[in-house]
């Protein structure tokens, strides 16, 4: 598992590997957070290399988006799993995120 | 009929999760049914370590996959605290996403992701049984 921050004009893009369970979504939401607190709230998560989300990674999403929507920032998805976005769909999450399909276009949005 | 015993950490999470896989690609389920045995066998574990340990190197986890005719059966036993399944609330999944309290949708991925899901809790012994088909 790796998690990595690339800074943008705009926005950040965090970009995870491997799976996002109990063992690796606090560090995931640590480095949210560390993104969130330096002032920035435009985000772009990079889930081309995530290959598995549970329940625990979707609440570090949803709680990182009440986070960047307060400051008037957005959170955005790019290259979601097909499988795990219909995880989403399943608990009613599907339309919370803007899923992009390529990482310029994400990073664009803002 | 393998059985493995995984020590009740979040690190296990992953070995655990490669196990079932490789099981239920052998009995021949599709890649979505697969990612469903994997998500529903991780919110189990990890409900044990969190509820039924209350915290990691508490117990273990033993994990039995079990080929069949029509596809996977998955037994997850652990030695925590028994819980009543009726009594745990049901996650809120149609008020706005932030309104929402945060858990309770663990349970609810397992009963979806699999075909069949029951708990049976002996004196000393919790088990999950989990049914996928092909």
């Amino acid at each position: 598992m790796e998690i990595t921050t690339t800074q943008y004009n705009r926005c950040d893009v965090v970009k995870m590997t491997g799976r996002v369970d109990t063992y690796t979504a606090p560090k995931l939401q640590e480095t949210m957070d560390a993104v969130v607190e330096s002032g920035k709230n435009n985000i772009v998560f990079d889930m081309s290399e995530v290959d598995f989300l549970s329940s625990k990674g979707l609440w570090v999403l949803t709680e990182t988006q009440k986070k960047c929507k307060k400051q008037r920032g957005k959170l955005v998805l790019v290259n979601t799993d097909e499988k795990i976005r219909k995880s989403f769909d399943l608990v009613g999450m599907g339309d919370y995120f803007d899923i992009f399909d390529d990482l310029t276009a994400a990073v664009g949005s803002f | 009929m393998t059985t493995v015993i995984f020590p009740g950490r979040f690190e296990s999470l992953e070995k655990i999760s490669k196990f079932v896989k490789k099981a239920a690609r052998n009995a021949g389920l599709g890649e979505d049914a697969v990612y469903g045995v994997e998500l529903a066998v991780d919110e189990a574990c990890s409900n044990i370590i969190e509820h039924a340990y209350q915290g990691e190197n508490v117990g273990d986890i033993e994990c039995t996959c079990e080929v069949t005719v029509s596809g996977i059966k998955i037994v997850i036993c652990d030695n925590g605290q028994p819980f009543d399944p009726g009594q745990v609330p049901k996650p809120d999944l149609s008020s706005p996403v932030e309104e929402r309290k945060k858990g309770g949708l663990g349970l609810f991925y397992i009963d979806q992701m699999m075909d069949e899901a029951r708990f049976e809790f002996t004196p000393g012994k919790n088990k999950l049984i989990m049914i996928k088909h092909k």
